[in-house]
């Protein structure tokens, strides 16, 4: 069926609209509902597409490089220092044991060597997608069985490197040169100048991110052009998949170095909530892509062959991962996570299936019957998950995630959240620093955050009223935001999305004038703060100390007159849109200040002190 | 010759008839520091570090203010509670104060026959004085007898200078040696 690109893209999203929220509101997770939708409108069931689904797999599989890309930027590069033992560990024996197993078995099965060891490296790798989607989806990816799974997939990414260079061997002489992969520069080199070339590619990552991507991100930024910024951070991501697929490595792992890099950046937050929609996107593409491609008509043509090989694979899988969990000292009940989180076969299988078909070291049959295999697999990943939290995990009466191993903070989450660093937001950043409270402090003017990243100040670029920028700056876990943005404009912006979806946040907005207070009593805002009020009183205060009115007089009429004005604002607020009877009332108040203000008589303007007033008392005593 | 310190507090002085008389009777005195408590801390947020160490620097300290309420402003409460901290001015490790002399220097509106056992008042000022006496006692100090200018709503300007005169020649003694102490 020829159907046009936008008739296509109707379908998928129109797919992803209706299946989503259903596998929500099931408790089925989206990964899963999106793994329906595919199956559904694939060419199994009703045929909606048809058979271009392993390209727009391929083109999906972007999504995994962009959330590989978000994981590097959450992880501070220290923290993965800390990992390095579960990543070689782990991961290494994951990889090594599985591919042994495997090999072993398809040799039992009647196998030739190259063909059973191809499977055994194919079959070892999980599905980086499937499972932190999945993971993240419910939380789980800082427990022990998510750090666990993220080294062991780490680990998979950098072993897919030796593997795509063992592939053209085992398909023997007399078949060429061809790479699974699409042609890399790194083809006919000697292996020390591959080597040298692979280090180059991670070096100029590492360097450009420092030192060239930083500046630039500033000049973009500088131009406040919005959708720039998202030009420039998918720009970066993009080569960093040119680049890596240039000198044969995996884009996800380069694109993870890359994240890594920027870590630190104060650009940080802006990148995240940039990328993280098309992350989105991309990666229920892709799992939809796996939905239709599974073909549903060889595995009814066998069924138990097919599914006797899933389940025994999974197992497999399964027991290694547990093994090695219990060797790693990692709760029952985390192990069990890890292992069935990790159970399925990888996408990268797909590619190196067809890769072993054109060169014929598996069979066509053995190629379609393994893809049905994988695909099916990673189907049955997220009904597995499903599984543990609502059979396994109840059991161990935990919900939360176990204490074989401190929970990694990938997220800075700080009580305060300051919208706004300028001359007022940096004051109130300050004291709140003194008194021992973190704040995640965003501000819009990049030469600012610039020269307070110089001062060694945490400042994250980016635009408050954003709601998802909001959220990677724990919005949802902070308990107050401080909002001082430069103008009216943005501050009303950012009260209004605070409003709507952080509404548990309580709101401290500095305005600047009258009519600003006026808009934000209108919006609900009960904690607003006039920028000049008290610093005019202060001064008014050290003027009547100048000529000669006693200090605490002066700071008891400064509080006096703050109320008493802020009061009087409050009713204005409420007529101010009569414009006759605010202009009348706006009269009235001046005259009674003035009244007020001319009586030479502090106390009657200030009923409180009347205490310490002894005329009356003097009154009365000479009566007697 | 002995340092004074006083610490005064008066939340409205500008109103005060007889303690604005009082303070400028003394004012620029030899040996004697006028220490405005509400003047320098408006907000009450002492200073505790230097207020011991002016405690330090002096011999006799005097609490002077109007009778509130049989006892003094809430400065006085505050400084009190902030100031003779445990472990310095009290405790088994608390003599920083021990040998020195304290007193009060008050005034009321009532005349003194009010404040009599048969009077409107039905005690001396001198018992409303207790706190003051004991926490002077707990500080190891000597407590001396109140300087009191009485019947306040009734003095005349006159009366009130006169009273300044006799409370600045309190003070000379104080500060000289010739006052006998109880």
């Amino acid at each position: 069926m020829e159907h046009s690109y936008f008739f296509i893209a109707m379908i998928y999203l129109a797919a992803a609209v209706i299946f989503i929220p259903i596998a929500r509101k099931l408790g089925l997770g989206s990964v899963l509902g999106y793994l329906l939708a595919g199956i559904v409108i694939g060419p199994s069931l009703m045929g909606f597409i048809g058979q271009e689904g392993q390209d727009i797999m391929h083109f999906a599989e972007f999504g995994v490089v962009m959330m590989l890309f978000l994981i590097g930027i959450e992880l501070e590069p220290a923290l993965l220092w800390n990992m390095r033992a579960p990543i070689l560990g782990l991961g290494g024996l994951q990889v090594l044991i599985t591919t042994a197993i495997v090999t072993g078995l398809a040799m039992l099965l009647g196998q030739p060597l190259n063909a059973s060891l191809a499977l055994g490296m194919t079959l070892s790798l999980s599905s980086t997608a499937i499972v932190l989607q999945s993971l993240k989806e419910k939380g789980q990816l800082s427990s022990a069985a998510g750090q666990s799974a993220f080294s062991v997939l780490l680990f998979q990414d950098i072993a897919v490197i030796p593997m795509l260079a063992i592939f053209p061997l085992l398909a023997g002489a007399d078949t060429g040169n061809t790479t699974p992969h699409e042609q890399t520069l790194r083809d006919n080199l000697p292996a020390w100048a591959q080597t040298l070339m692979v280090l180059g590619a991670v070096t100029v990552i590492v360097v450009a991110g420092r030192y060239l991507v930083r500046p630039l991100l500033r000049v973009v930024a500088r131009a406040r052009v919005r959708e720039l910024f998202t030009a420039f951070a998918l720009l970066l991501v993009v080569s960093i998949s040119v680049l890596m697929s240039l000198v044969g490595l995996s884009p996800a792992l380069g694109a993870f170095l890359g994240g890594i890099v920027l870590a630190n950046s104060e650009y940080r937050h802006e990148l995240e909530s940039d990328i993280e929609p098309f992350k989105g996107l991309l990666l229920g593409l892709f799992f939809m892509a796996v939905g239709a491609s599974i073909d549903f008509k060889l595995v009814l043509s066998m069924p138990w062959v097919i599914l006797g090989l899933v389940a025994a694979l999974m197992l497999i899988k399964a027991l290694t991962l547990i093994i090695l969990g219990k060797i790693f000292r990692i709760s029952i009940e985390q192990n069990l996570l890890f292992a069935m989180a990790l159970s399925q076969v990888g996408e990268f299988a797909f590619v190196l299936l067809s890769f072993t078909q054109q060169n014929n070291i598996l069979s066509q049959q053995t190629v379609s019957i393994m893809t049905a295999v994988v695909a099916l697999s990673m189907a049955l990943t997220p009904l597995l998950l499903l599984l543990h939290e609502r059979i396994i995990q109840p059991r161990f009466n935990k919900t939360a995630p176990d204490d074989t191993r401190e929970a990694d903070e990938i997220q800075e989450k700080h009580p305060v959240i300051i919208a706004g660093f300028g001359r007022f937001g940096n004051i109130v950043g300050r004291f709140l620093r003194v008194n021992g409270i973190q704040a995640t402090i965003l501000d819009l003017d990049s030469d600012r955050v610039d020269a307070l990243h110089n001062l060694g100040i945490k400042v994250y670029y980016g635009d408050a009223s954003r709601h998802d920028l909001l959220a990677s700056a724990g919005a949802a876990d902070a308990k107050v935001i401080i909002i001082a943005m430069d103008t009216v404009e943005q501050t009303l912006e950012v009260v209004k999305v605070v409003r709507k979806h952080f509404p548990h946040l309580q709101m401290l907005v500095k305005a600047e004038n009258i009519p600003d207070t006026y808009e934000l009593m209108d919006l609900g805002v009960l904690h607003i703060y006039r920028e000049t009020l008290d610093t005019s009183l202060r001064m008014g205060a050290d003027a009547l100390q100048m000529l000669g009115v006693r200090a605490y007089q002066a700071q008891r009429n400064v509080s006096t007159f703050r109320k008493q004005d802020e009061k009087a604002l409050k009713g204005l607020s409420a007529i101010r849109n009569d414009k006759k009877l605010y202009i009348n009332t706006v009269k009235e108040r001046i005259e009674e200040l003035e009244k007020l203000m001319s009586n030479d008589r502090v106390t009657r303007w200030n009923p409180t002190a009347q205490g310490w007033d002894e005329q009356s008392l003097i009154d009365e005593a000479n009566q007697d | 010759m002995a340092k004074i310190l006083i610490l005064f507090a008066h939340p409205a002085l500008e109103k005060s008839r007889v303690h604005a008389q009082l303070v400028r009777a003394i004012r620029g005195m030899q040996g004697v520091t006028l220490h405005d408590l509400y003047e320098i801390y408006p907000d009450l947020n002492i200073d505790v570090r230097h207020e011991q160490s002016l405690l330090l620097q002096h011999d006799i300290i005097l609490f002077q203010h109007p009778f509130y309420w049989y006892s003094a402003p809430a400065m006085i409460k505050q400084w009190m509670d902030l100031v003779l901290e445990h472990g310095w001015a009290y405790g088994r490790t608390g003599n920083a104060l021990r040998g020195k002399i304290a007193g009060s220097i008050v005034s009321t509106g009532s005349q003194e026959a009010a404040y009599h056992k048969e009077g409107w008042h039905r005690h001396p000022v001198n018992d409303f004085l207790l706190p003051f006496r004991q926490t002077a006692a707990l500080c190891n100090m000597q407590y001396l007898d109140p300087f009191v200018v009485y019947g306040t709503h009734k003095l005349s300007h006159q009366e009130i200078s006169e009273a300044a005169i006799s409370y600045r020649q309190m003070l000379e003694n104080l500060r000289d040696g010739q006052l006998k102490l109880q």
